[in-house]
C-alpha cells in the first residue's frame, strides 16, 4: 500500500442511519453516524445497550447494509458494492471477535483458528500449521486438538483471537470480546489484541461495556440513541471513563 | 468447505443418526416393498421362466396370461408345426387338477404335461430321481416345496402315491421349481399322462412351445404363426410382459404396493426432512457465522447438499441393506417372495436423492436469509 493510502482515514462514516421493522414498529438504530478512524488505531465504542453500537460495527464490517448514509472502508465503498462483492471485503479484511466466541463446536481449536484461511481456499495441509503456529504465540499450543466444549472461557476467546487474526484481515471487529470473562481472561483477551493486532496499517475497533478495558484505546467514541455523542483522545494506559459515560 | 460441512454434520453425533435413521427408514420401506413387489411380479410369471429352450408360446386367441388357460385341438400341434421357420413345436399341458392324497384330503396342484418325446419344459433342477423315471407307468416328479407342504417333516419317500380324477399316480422324483402365484404344488408328467389326470375336457391342449429355425428371429416367426394359424404366438419375452402387464392393469397388486412406496417415501421425507431441518436451523449460528466471515451463498449452498447428499448416501446403503438383509432373513418363508433385481436399487436411490433435495430445499433458504450479523447476538 503507498503511504499516501493511510493518510485518508480507514473507515469513513457520514449520516448513516440504520432502521429496523417498517411503518408503525420502525425502529431507528442509527441516526445519522458521523465517524473517521485512522490507520493504526484500536477504537473503542462505548454507550448504553441498545443505542446502536453492534448495528454500527456491522455496518462497518459489511455484514450489514446502513439505511442511508456513506461508508467507506479500507477504501471500498460499502454502500455501493454488490453483495459478492461484499463477501469477498469480507473474507479478506475483516477479523471478527465476538463476545459469545462462535466457534464450530465440532471443530477442534486449531481447526476452528484455521477456518478464514480455509475460506480463502488455503488446503487444509497449509492452513492448519499457519493457524497451530498463531495458537502457538497466544499460548494455546498444547489445546490444538481439543474441541471448544473442552476449553475454558478464557481459552475459547484466544481460539477466536486466532481465527480473527489468522488471514491477516486490515480490519478487527471485536462485540464485547470480554464481557463474557473473568477480569484476568479480560486484560489477557485485550493484551492479546492490543499487542497483535494494532499495527500501522490496521484499524481495531472494540465496542464494550468493560472499564476495565479502556486504558487500551487510542480514542473512545461514545454512542448514545443511534448517534455518536462524543470522541475521546486517550494515552494509551490511561485509566479511567470517558468523561461522557455515564 | 466440505470438510467443514463433513465435521458440522457429524459433529453432533445423535442429530446425524437422527436423520441416518430417517433416510434409512424411508429406503428401507421402498426397496422392500418394491422387492415384495417385484417378487410378486416374478411369481406371475415363474411358469414362463421354468420353461427353458422355447423361444415361442402358441395358444388361443383369448389368452390373457399364463394362468389363463383355454384349451386348444390338438390338431393345431401339426398348424403351427407347418409354419415355415418353426424348428420344432411341442405340445405342453398346464391345468390345475385335485390331488387325492393317501388320508383322503384334496389338495389342488399344478399339472404340467412334458412332450412325450422330448420333454421340454422339465425342470432343469432334480433333487430327488431323474427327469428320465417320468417314462415309467403313473409317474411324476413333484417340486419340493410343494412336497414339503403336503407332507411337512416326512422325507421323501419315492413311490408314494397320489390320485387325481380317480388315476394313481406315483410321485418317482423332486424338482426345484420356482415359486407360483397360486402357490400350489407342481406336479410334472407325461402329456399322455396329464390328460388323463386332468379333469375329462373335450380339448386338452394348452400350449405348443416352439423353437424358430436358427437366424429366425422369434418375435417374427411368432407374427407368422398368428398369422398362419388364427392362433396366439409370442416370444417367450413378449408373453412375460403380457402376463406381467395384465396383473399391473387387473388386480390391486401395483395400487396396494405403490401406496405403500408412497407412505415410505412420504414417511421418509417427512422423518428425514423434518430432522435434517431442525439440524441446520440448529446451526444457524455456525452458518452464520461462516457467512460473516466471508463464505458465499453457493458455497453454503455446496455445504448443504454435500451433509444432503452424504446422510443420502449412507440413509441409502443402510436402508437397502437391512432390506436385503429381510429378503434374505425370509427367503426359506414360501409365502413371501423377495426378488431385488437392479431396478429397486435404481428407484429407491432416486427416491432416496428426491428426499434429501426436497429436505436441504426446505431447509436452504434459512440459511440463505440468515443475517451475518447474527453472530453479534448473545
Ligand atoms: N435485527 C434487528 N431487528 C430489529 N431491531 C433491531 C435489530 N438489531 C438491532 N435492533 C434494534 O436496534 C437498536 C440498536 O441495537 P444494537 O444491537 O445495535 O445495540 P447495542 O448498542 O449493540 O446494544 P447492546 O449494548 O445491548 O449490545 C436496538 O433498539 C435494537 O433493538
Ligand atoms: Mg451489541
Amino acid at each position: 500500500m503507498p503511504p499516501s493510502a493511510l493518510q485518508s482515514p480507514a473507515v469513513h462514516v457520514r449520516g448513516v442511519t440504520r432502521d429496523f421493522g417498517s411503518g408503525d414498529a420502525v425502529t431507528r438504530a442509527l441516526r445519522g453516524v458521523e465517524l473517521d478512524i485512522p490507520h493504526g488505531e484500536l477504537l473503542m465504542l462505548v454507550g448504553p445497550s441498545g443505542c446502536g453500537k453492534t448495528t454500527l460495527v456491522s455496518i462497518i464490517a459489511g455484514t450489514l447494509q446502513p439505511s442511508g448514509g456513506e461508508v467507506q472502508v479500507l477504501g471500498h465503498d460499502l454502500v455501493a458494492m454488490p453483495p459478492a462483492a461484499r463477501v469477498r471485503f469480507r473474507r479478506s479484511n475483516v477479523g471478527f471477535i465476538f463476545q459469545s466466541f462462535n466457534l464450530l463446536p465440532a471443530l477442534t481449536a486449531v481447526e476452528n483458528a484455521a477456518v478464514p484461511l480455509i475460506i480463502a481456499g488455503w488446503s487444509r495441509a497449509r492452513a492448519l500449521p499457519a493457524a497451530a503456529a498463531l495458537l502457538d504465540r497466544l499460548g494455546l499450543g498444547s489445546r490444538l486438538t481439543n474441541l471448544p466444549s473442552e476449553l475454558s472461557g478464557g481459552q475459547q476467546q484466544r481460539v477466536a483471537i486466532a481465527r480473527a487474526l489468522v488471514h491477516d484481515p486490515r480490519l478487527l471487529i471485536c462485540d464485547e470480546p470480554t464481557s463474557a470473562l473473568d477480569a484476568e481472561n479480560g486484560r489477557i483477551t485485550m493484551e492479546l489484541i492490543s499487542g497483535l493486532a494494532v499495527r500501522p496499517d490496521r484499524v481495531v475497533i472494540v465496542v464494550t461495556h468493560d472499564q476495565r478495558v479502556y486504558p487500551y484505546a487510542d480514542r473512545i467514541a461514545t454512542m448514545e440513541d443511534g448517534q455518536i455523542v462524543s470522541i475521546e483522545a486517550r494515552r494509551r494506559g490511561e485509566i479511567g471513563a470517558p468523561s461522557h459515560d455515564k | 468447505m466440505l470438510w467443514i460441512a463433513w465435521k458440522m454434520l457429524i459433529g453432533n453425533r445423535a442429530k446425524y443418526l437422527g436423520i441416518v435413521f430417517g433416510v434409512a427408514f424411508a429406503a428401507l420401506l421402498i426397496a422392500q416393498q418394491s422387492s415384495i413387489f417385484c417378487g410378486l411380479m416374478a411369481l406371475t410369471v415363474s411358469q414362463i421362466l421354468d420353461v427353458e429352450g422355447a423361444g415361442i408360446w402358441v395358444m388361443d386367441p383369448k389368452v390373457k396370461y399364463v394362468d389363463d388357460v383355454k384349451p386348444m385341438a390338438d390338431t393345431h400341434l401339426y398348424r403351427v408345426r407347418g409354419v415355415p421357420g418353426v424348428d420344432w413345436a411341442v405340445r405342453f399341458y398346464k391345468g390345475i387338477a385335485r390331488a387325492r392324497l393317501e388320508g383322503g384330503s384334496y389338495e389342488q396342484v399344478i399339472l404340467l404335461g412334458l412332450d412325450d418325446a422330448t420333454f421340454i419344459g422339465a425342470p432343469l433342477n432334480m433333487i430327488e430321481g431323474s427327469i428320465d423315471d417320468l417314462r415309467a407307468p403313473d409317474a411324476v416328479i413333484m417340486d419340493i416345496v410343494g412336497y414339503r407342504k403336503l407332507w411337512p417333516d416326512e422325507p421323501f419317500k419315492r413311490g408314494r402315491i397320489i390320485e387325481m380324477n380317480d388315476r394313481r399316480a406315483v410321485i418317482v422324483g423332486l424338482a426345484r421349481a420356482r415359486k407360483t402365484f397360486q402357490s400350489f404344488p407342481v406336479v410334472y408328467t407325461r402329456y399322455s399322462q396329464a390328460v388323463r389326470f386332468a379333469p375329462p375336457e373335450r380339448k386338452v391342449l394348452s400350449f405348443v412351445l416352439a423353437e424358430p429355425a436358427p437366424g429366425v428371429p422369434a418375435a417374427e416367426l411368432a407374427g407368422r404363426i398368428s398369422a398362419q394359424t388364427g392362433l396366439q404366438a409370442l416370444s417367450r419375452d413378449a408373453f412375460l410382459a403380457k402376463t406381467i402387464r395384465y396383473y399391473l392393469l387387473n388386480t390391486g397388486i401395483p395400487i396396494n404396493f405403490g401406496i405403500t412406496v408412497g407412505l415410505g417415501f412420504l414417511v421418509g421425507t417427512a422423518i428425514a426432512g423434518q430432522t435434517f431441518y431442525l439440524f441446520i436451523v440448529e446451526n444457524l449460528r455456525q452458518f452464520g457465522a461462516l457467512k460473516a466471515m466471508g463464505t458465499g451463498n453457493g458455497t453454503i449452498l455446496l455445504m448443504v447438499l454435500a451433509q444432503a447428499l452424504h446422510v443420502g448416501f449412507v440413509g441409502l446403503g443402510v436402508g437397502v441393506g437391512l432390506a436385503a438383509l429381510f429378503g434374505w432373513g425370509t427367503r426359506s418363508f414360501s409365502k413371501l417372495s423377495f426378488y431385488m433385481p437392479w431396478q429397486v436399487l435404481v428407484i429407491t436411490g432416486v427416491a432416496v436423492f428426491l428426499i434429501v433435495l426436497l429436505a436441504s430445499l426446505l431447509s436452504i433458504r434459512r440459511v440463505f436469509i440468515v443475517d451475518p450479523a447474527i453472530v453479534f447476538r448473545g
